[in-house]
């Protein structure tokens, strides 16, 4: 950060919430960067000489004579190549012992890609998981989130998502992580031996809840950087964003805004669609990817959070307790990859839509001969059938433990319709039947 | 001389400016950021402060920054070459910035000023004239591009001198007038125009008197928008709102489309101007991009700009109605918009209304909706804007302000709905809640009588009885059980599922299904209805299930096949088998 010899310093603070400080203060910009009493904090209000500060670790024991300096610039990140294998906090300082990182410094939450810059996406990223690869396609420079309530294994399949896909980058950005699945993705890193590709900026449980509002940004510049400079393909991991957005709701609240929608700021839309929309295909074949948590409350995705997130981001990927297989599946009703169709067919096999829309219809036939048992009704022989295909649907392909490739998910879907359904019932145009049936 | 000011506060990207000298509502300024010009617009002016919202991030913007007033409002420019652009919402050209990150304080020129057009000139010397009257000509890809007499000059003018054919930039003066009182004005291609003021310039704004042919059967046939109408279509996310909206941009019988992209995702944007170059309007022949107009301000992209981006885009589209051709807007999502005026409404610190939306909101929504419509012009031509909006309710709940606002405001109703989404019956239009208003136009049903058959209205009325016949068979079914109720409950909600398969649903991505013109919605529509009008009986409901699935599955192949083509016709007939083997 530039010095300055002339820096003010400032000694009395004129109003303190949990998340604020207010002092007069002249010649200060917006958006710059700040310490009370060594404590990082930013500049979210101007009122004439009045400034607001957010303090990021929270104001608990900060004195109103406190000493208050302001640094000149925005929060930033020293980028390069040796970020690379590295783990920091929320700053940007490291917490893996190492030493701190050499670079060009750069603003964090930095400008727009011009729309008309961007490209189409147009690659696949391969997960091994059927429940993605085949029902719901992800593309590189895709915007994704998972949709789950927190007592499913997200984070194990977005550790398993990260180290199958074919990147040059992993960025993982962890707001409110507990320690042990901080722990967790560690160790997933070093044991896959992909730790030279991975970067983390983490923000754990036991750090303050407003610190985590700087993660996605240091991410995704550390991100642009490699995606943008080095041409590379990046994938960006944020979870939790349901956190990210409590600690957006908490600084809005003790600024006295008026709150929307489940006592969220007004601008939830656009401060989640300014973290989603870094996703981006660059015409010189560098990419971000963003792959998301949302965690849900009893899976209601009609919660402000869910519901923005939806309208912003490419889709959803919902995770699922299946009873019938005993697994956690990817919800092939509910799930929707919007680039899915830019690479099916295309980049995979001519069957693929096909085979897909026909194994999520059959799917649905047994759910309806489910409720039809439920209901107390006879169940006809179609019926059963349809039962027996959905259980072992479930358990060979939409089961998030499973880890094949495309062709061979397309190869078992083709040997399940055979096994259970004739080729009419399958319906499935002829000339791929033809070809593909396992007689 | 201009007022200037100096920033006092800045919260996001409100800012307080006090002011030396006068300022207007809506006044555009530019604040200087240690040399970048960042252009804002007066929203709220109180005593000697004005508070501005800046169409830029304020990042690193001081209090005691200075800025300039402009004295005007937020303007577009007109002229040749608005076609087959990218703008942002402010109407710069994205295609022009160099950069791969848009910068702040970067505007660029939204015409040419280089390209030559060829003109040819309409009005002769002597002639009286007055705002929005025709000057002269040229062609913008196929369009014939008047050249008009600025809607901003008030009262009669007389023609003193007019350029003679031939090739000029828009700069070139074209024509001289004088006034009443004798002064000459210079006219060239191009004029501005501020973008919250709608552009009069027309002798009346008459009812609506013809439909909009989309080639989608849930708007043409159940529910048709008429030309220079308005409507809209709320849904929650995954129902199909950009298919749909794409569908209609790519089919819409309109001579210009302008696609607002207001505050929504970037790779839909790239995919219309990946897409659209390659594909061919159906109705003229000619790249969809030479008719096609986007303004894009995505959900990243500044949100107090995002307001601008709308007005922007309807402005273009009256500038394109006074020349005489239909135009249809598309926005996605008003809700967007709306969201960026509860922004700065709560950063205003105002008294806020539902769900923390301004009080004037539904005011300002049909305040927008009211600049579509059809006009006549002073030479008697027509034109027509015809508007449709997106809105993005929240948890797809319809009675929310944004949902309820538009509703008062908007003449046709499209619903889309999660439940038909997840049974993959698109489009997703809830064939029971949407409605069109124009249906009960006169006019509009003489138009009906006189381009399709006489008495159209009824049979769709029929249809859409049908459909709500069968809803209430359903219900009654699924409470009764299967058995429990007569047959004709089994009959009568087939035949909803028959109209519901054949003439609402449609396949979006299917090259023979996706466009339907207006004479095949006929063909089927008659088919589907002289098939309901049968009386059937059957001795269980599993015969009647496997009647009408068959019956079903012929009709929606008849759907995928070239009309009156030879499969066409051979499926007509399996269609006859199939009810004459029943013993109709």
């Amino acid at each position: 950060m530039a010095t300055n010899a002339y820096r003010k310093v400032y000694t009395r603070l004129e109003a303190i919430t949990k998340a604020t400080v207010a002092l007069r203060a002249r010649g200060v910009s917006n958006d710059e960067l700040a310490t009370v009493d060594g404590r990082l904090a930013q500049v979210v209000r101007i009122r004439g000489e009045m400034v607001t500060l957010q303090v990021f670790s929270g104001t608990e024991g900060i004195p109103s004579n406190a000493t208050v300096t302001f640094l000149g610039e925005p929060p930033t990140l020293k980028v390069g190549e040796q970020l690379s294998g590295r783990f920091f906090d929320a700053y940007g300082h490291p917490i893996d012992g190492g030493p701190e990182v050499e670079g060009e410094s750069r603003q964090i939450g930095g400008p727009s890609v011009n729309p008309y810059k961007r490209r189409q996406p147009s690659q696949l990223i391969p997960t091994g998981i059927a429940g993605i690869d085949l029902n719901n396609t992800l593309v590189s420079g895709q915007k994704i989130p998972f949709f789950a309530d927190p007592d499913q294994p997200y984070n194990k399949v977005m550790a398993d998502v990260a180290l199958r896909a074919d990147v040059d980058k992993i960025i993982l950005g962890g707001m409110g992580l507990s320690n042990d699945d901080y722990l967790f993705f560690r160790h997933s890193f070093e044991e896959a031996g992909a730790l030279d590709k991975i970067i983390c900026f983490i923000n754990t449980t036991e750090n303050p809840p407003v610190e985590r509002l700087l993660i996605p940004d240091m991410a995704l510049t550390a991100a642009e950087y490699f995606a943008v400079d080095k041409n590379e393909k990046v994938l960006v991991l944020l979870t939790d964003m349901t956190l990210y957005a409590d600690a957006l709701s908490i600084v809005s609240n003790r600024m006295d805004q008026i709150p929307s929608k489940d006592s969220m700021p007004g601008s939830l839309y656009s401060d989640l669609a300014k973290i989603y929309e870094k996703a981006v295909q660059l015409p010189t074949g560098g990419s971000i990817t963003i792959i998301a948590v949302t965690t849900l409350n009893d899976g209601d995705i009609t919660h402000a959070i869910p519901d923005n997130t939806g309208y912003i981001t490419e889709g959803q990927l919902y995770l699922k307790a299946d009873s019938d297989s005993g697994k956690v599946i990817i919800d092939p009703f509910r799930s929707l990859s919007r680039l899915k169709q830019l690479v099916q067919n295309k980049k995979t096999r001519e069957d693929h839509s096909q085979v897909m829309n026909t194994s999520v219809r059959l799917y649905a036939d047994a759910q309806n001969a489910k409720t039809k048992l439920e209901n107390g009704f006879d169940l006809s022989d179609s019926d059963h059938r349809c039962l027996a295909y959905a259980k072992e649907y479930a358990t060979r392909l939409l089961s998030i433990d499973v880890n094949i490739s495309i062709t061979e998910m397309l190869d078992t879907a083709w040997e399940l319709f055979a096994k259970y359904f004739t080729k009419a019932e399958t319906g499935i145009k002829q000339s791929l039947s033809d070809k593909y049936w396992k007689a | 001389m201009k007022t200037t000011g100096t920033v006092t506060g800045i919260v996001s990207n409100l800012v307080t400016v006090k002011v030396d000298g006068p300022v207007a509502e809506n006044e555009i300024c530019f604040i200087d950021l240690a040399g970048v010009k960042m252009m804002a617009e007066v929203i709220k002016v109180g005593g000697s402060n004005a508070q501005v919202q800046v169409f830029e991030s304020t990042r690193g913007l001081r209090e005691g920054d200075t800025v300039e007033f402009e004295g005007r409002m937020l303007e577009a420019t007109l002229g040749p070459g608005l076609l087959s652009s990218v703008y942002d919402g402010l109407q710069n050209d994205l295609t022009v910035m160099e950069d791969v990150f848009l910068k702040r304080g970067e505007y660029t020129d939204p015409l040419d000023r280089k390209k030559l057009w060829d003109f040819t000139p309409i009005a002769k010397p002597g002639d009286t004239v007055e705002a929005a009257d025709w000057l002269g000509e040229v062609k913008e890809g196929w369009l014939p591009h008047k050249i008009m007499v600025p809607f901003s000059f008030k009262g009669g003018y007389t023609v003193k001198w007019i350029k003679e054919a031939g090739s000029y930039n828009v700069d070139t003066v074209i024509a001289v007038l004088t006034d009443s009182q004798g002064n000459d004005v210079d006219v060239t291609m191009t004029q501005k125009w501020p973008v919250k003021v709608a552009i009069k310039g027309y002798r009346e704004k008459p009812r609506p008197n013809r439909i909009m042919e989309t080639g989608v059967r849930v708007f043409d046939t159940l529910n048709p928008i008429a030309e220079g109408g308005t409507g809209f279509i709320p849904g929650p996310f995954g129902c199909g709102k950009t298919v749909l909206q794409h569908a209609i941009a790519k089919q819409g019988d309109a001579d210009v489309i302008v696609m607002a992209a207001c505050g929504e995702r970037a790779n839909e944007v790239v995919e219309i101007f990946t897409e659209f170059p390659q594909l061919i309007d159906p109705h003229t022949g000619r790249h969809l991009m030479e008719r096609t107009t986007i303004i894009c301000n995505t959900s990243n992209m500044p949100v107090a700009a995002r307001e601008a981006s709308v007005y922007t885009a309807m402005t273009i589209c009256e500038y394109y109605r006074a020349m005489g051709l239909k135009c249809l807007l598309l926005a996605d999502s008003t809700s967007r918009w709306a969201q960026a005026l509860r922004e700065m409404s709560n950063r205003m610190e105002e008294l806020p209304g539902a769900d923390a939306f301004p009080v004037d909101l539904s005011a300002i929504i049909s305040n927008f909706y009211s600049r579509a419509g059809m006009v006549i012009l002073n030479n008697g031509k027509t034109g027509a804007v015809t508007f449709i909006g997106t809105v993005s309710p929240a948890g797809g709940n319809l009675k929310e302000p944004v949902t309820e606002s538009t509703k008062k405001a908007a003449r046709c109703f499209y619903a889309l709905e999660q439940n038909r989404a997840d049974q993959k019956r698109y489009p997703a239009v809830n064939p029971i809640d949407s409605y069109s208003k124009y249906l009960e136009y006169p006019e509009i049903q003489q138009f009906l009588d006189n381009t399709i058959e006489k008495g159209w209205v009824d049979k769709v009325l029929t249809a859409k009885n049908i459909i709500r016949r069968g809803k209430e068979a359903s219900e009654q079914i699924n409470i009764l059980g299967d058995d429990g109720v007569p047959m004709s409950y089994h009959v009568t909600f087939w035949k909803s599922e028959l109209v519901d398969f054949i003439i609402l649903q449609q396949d979006g991505f299917d090259p023979v299904d996706s466009l339907c013109p207006l004479e095949r919605q006929k063909y089927m529509l008659d088919l589907v209805l002289d098939t309901c009008s049968l009386d059937f009986d059957f001795p269980d409901y599993e015969k009647c299930r496997d009647f009408f699935k068959n019956l079903i599955n012929v009709l929606r192949q008849m759907n995928y096949s070239e009309f009156h083509s030879e499969q066409f016709n051979a499926y007509r007939q399996d269609v006859q088998k199939l009810l004459e083997e029943y013993g109709n």
